[in-house]
């Protein structure tokens, strides 16, 4: 036992339990980033990583994979939204380049967000993006139309396992939302 | 007593104002325990509406979104109305007299936590007043429902919560500072009461999970009103993001309102059966291996939202280790009570019937723990029945049975037994029917919180509902119970129970205001 008065143990126990109250409360957020790094890593839920900027590679020929695309408005999103093509088949390596059409049928300009996913999970850490439209917020005009491109490649380490993936888009109407180009480059 | 110039230190002070000062802890625990069952019939009415539209099919009384806040207000409600506080209640009055201490260590503090709680609630419950209407997504709220798609009342919500989390951190610092502090001389940690370390080791869980669910609240309501987006896919962020946040906090809840019943019925079990509990040690490590598990298991809550399969294999095998912790302190109780000279009155009725019923409820908590078959039973009825058999024979049970076994020490009487039986065994029917029948309905592919259902459910539903306002009805007796217990009844001796052992059993009936103002007598503290 130490040699002090049982109000300052009580004191010096209070101080470390609040102590642990705040680290735990700052846990809490830390778990923000910690569950991207981990998704980030892992490729979860179905989550692609952003733009890839590195060498282009060469394609592999001898495997064939099919690549779908699928498109979907969030709730409240009123835009036309469908791929062009509904899939491709292309082999590990192959630079790739398909489209969405995407048109705002109102008459009032709009800013839309596309948030990308990826069927099988595990597939998404092998679906590279050398550009993509979700990579930047799409403001349209009253009735305007546009094309939007997407340039990708399927690592070849890609596993055998894996012949078809799914790359699946939801829409949001982010006009109201003030969201800067920069914070959502990381998809 | 004849009067004498220090009269006012004894007693308690007069009128109201003795409830809004007191820093006794005896008070507190009572206008926590009071409060609490405030809290349980409130809760309760809210299932009493759940279960009345659920008596047959298609919508009869309630609109879907009046159902759907039903379920939500009924969940928050119980857990953080009725049943922490009873638990927080019983600590308050029984911890000090236990451990031989004259207060809790910071009887201000104390004050505080407790006052703070009606204004949660009345917040919480005014929204059900007002247009938007109270909280509806359910009280899991999972984001974006609480978010994006949340009624405006979301903000009452909100702040309800963190006043609550305040609560509840406050009267778990108070609890550990008491324990580690407070404790007579001789009370060595391995002498202490179970309920005394069931609770040093909730206390921990508390301070541990409250604040992360503070937080994830807290980035709700800069998600709602700050333009953030920690669970806006929009804007980058993630909603199952909030399920994992919400969960590390959620399972350790769920023990948060387990283990102190497990310390209740380790007190109970050995006085009726007159023998010392058997395995006290492998209670205590049982309890803090519980603890320690419920930190890594929380993603069973959410096999189905995909994770990848080492990740389901880790949360069901850990899951399934808790059954080895928690299989000691049954196989405890019943060694416990094995060839003991058992008598059944009302608490010990409780305490076994808890052991039995918890047991069920740990049993399908393990059937739902096997990740292929929980897809099929996932947000179905069964999940209802599982864990309504773990919180309300389980949680509620074991209060009322600390209820009926204190209740002597609180209030100098014996409270009717003829009337605790009776409530005993109407609870113990009425909880049964009411929830075993929900177990069939989930394995037949009953969803949870839906206000209609399919035809082939109407049988098992209208059983359901049966047993609902039974059980409903039946907690009447129990204020009935005690509010004759408290106005009279035969005296109580200062150790009530034959085969009671324990310092709060040395006080008299009942405990006087102060106690322990000077150290028990060591020689009346004895191992477990």
């Amino acid at each position: 036992m130490r040699n002090e008065s049982p109000a300052a143990s009580t004191i010096r126990i209070v101080k470390r339990l609040l102590l642990v109250v705040v680290g735990m409360f700052g846990f809490g957020f830390a778990m923000v980033p910690m569950y991207d790094v981990i998704c980030d890593i892992t490729g979860l839920n179905g989550k692609t990583s952003g733009r890839y900027a590195e060498a282009e590679p060469a394609p592999v020929e001898d495997r064939k994979i099919t690549v779908q695309f699928m498109a979907q408005n969030s709730e409240g999103m009123s835009w036309y939204f469908e791929p062009n093509d509904p899939q491709v088949t292309v082999s590990p390596g192959e630079v790739k380049v398909v489209s969405y059409k995407v048109r705002n049928p109102n008459a009032f300009a709009m800013v839309g967000q596309a948030i990308p996913s990826v069927a099988p999970n595990e597939a998404a850490q092998y679906l590279m993006k050398l550009e993509c439209f979700c990579f930047q917020e799409q403001p349209l005009a009253p009735g305007e139309e546009v094309d939007m491109a997407i340039r990708f490649f399927v690592d070849e380490n890609i596993p055998e396992k894996i012949t078809k993936l799914t790359l699946s888009y939801s829409l949001f109407d982010i006009t109201d939302y003030e969201i800067s180009g920069d914070e959502i480059t990381a998809r | 007593m004849s009067a004498s110039h220090d009269d006012h230190h004894h007693g308690p002070a007069k009128g109201l104002t003795r409830w809004l000062y007191t820093t006794n802890h005896k008070d507190i625990g009572s206008l926590y325990l009071w409060f609490s069952f405030a809290m349980f019939l409130l809760g309760g009415t809210f299932a009493m509406v759940i279960r009345a539209e659920l008596f047959q099919p298609g919508l009869q009384l309630v609109e879907p979104n009046f159902f759907n806040q039903m379920t939500t207000m009924h969940g928050l409600v119980m857990v953080f109305g009725a049943v922490m506080p009873a638990f927080v209640g019983l600590a308050n009055w029984l911890i000090p007299m236990m451990i031989g201490a004259p207060d809790m260590a910071l009887p201000r503090m104390n004050n505080w936590s407790f006052w703070i709680l009606p204004f949660a609630f009345a917040m919480l419950s005014s929204t059900l007043f007002m247009d938007a209407g109270a909280p509806n997504f359910g009280w899991t709220f999972y984001a974006p429902l609480s978010t994006t798609y949340a009624p405006s009342t979301v903000t009452f919500f909100i702040f309800a919560i963190h006043i609550m989390g305040a609560s509840s951190i406050m009267g778990s610092i108070n609890i550990i500072a008491t324990v580690l502090n407070m404790r007579a001389p001789g009370m060595t940690l391995m002498k202490m009461p179970l309920f005394v370390w069931t609770w040093l080791i909730t206390a921990y869980l508390l301070i541990a999970v409250m604040p992360v669910l503070a937080g994830v609240v807290t980035m709700m309501l800069f998600d709602i009103h700050f333009g953030t987006s920690f669970f806006n896919a929009a804007g980058g962020g993630d909603p199952v993001l909030f399920q994992h946040v919400f969960w590390f906090f959620g399972h350790p809840e769920v023990y948060i309102m387990i283990l102190p019943a497990f310390g209740i019925v380790s007190a109970i079990i050995p006085t009726f059966a007159r023998k010392r509990l058997f395995g006290y040690d492998s209670m205590v490590y049982a309890t803090a291996s519980i603890a320690f598990l419920s930190f890594i298991v929380w993603a069973h809550h959410m096999f189905t939202v995909g994770m990848p399969i080492a990740g389901e294999l880790f949360f069901m095998y850990a899951t399934m280790l808790i059954a080895v912790p928690t299989g000691v302190k049954v196989f405890n109780w019943v060694a416990t009570m094995f060839r003991g000279s058992m008598t059944f009155e009302t608490p010990m009725l409780f305490a076994i019937a808890f052991v039995v019923l918890f047991t069920m409820g740990g049993f399908t908590g393990l059937m739902l723990a096997i990740t292929p078959a929980d897809f099929q039973y996932h947000d179905t009825y069964f999940v209802v029945a599982h864990f309504h058999y773990v919180l309300v024979p389980g949680a509620i049970f074991s209060i009322m049975a600390a209820t009926y076994y204190w209740l002597p020490k609180w209030t100098g009487h014996m409270y009717d037994e003829r009337l605790g039986k009776l409530h005993f065994w109407l609870s113990f029917i009425g909880v049964n029917v009411l929830f075993f029948p929900q177990h069939f309905l989930g394995l037949a592919g009953m969803p949870r919180r839906i206000p209609d259902y399919a035809l082939q459910f109407a049988d098992f539903n209208w059983i359901s509902s049966i047993g609902g306002f039974l059980f409903g009805a039946s907690q009447l007796i129990l204020l009935v119970v005690v509010i004759k217990c408290v106005k009279g009844g035969k005296k109580a001796t200062p150790q009530v129970w034959e085969g009671a052992q324990g310092l709060e059993w040395t006080l008299d009936s009942p405990a006087p205001y102060h106690t322990f103002a000077t150290p028990p007598d060591p020689k009346l503290i004895h191992a477990q």
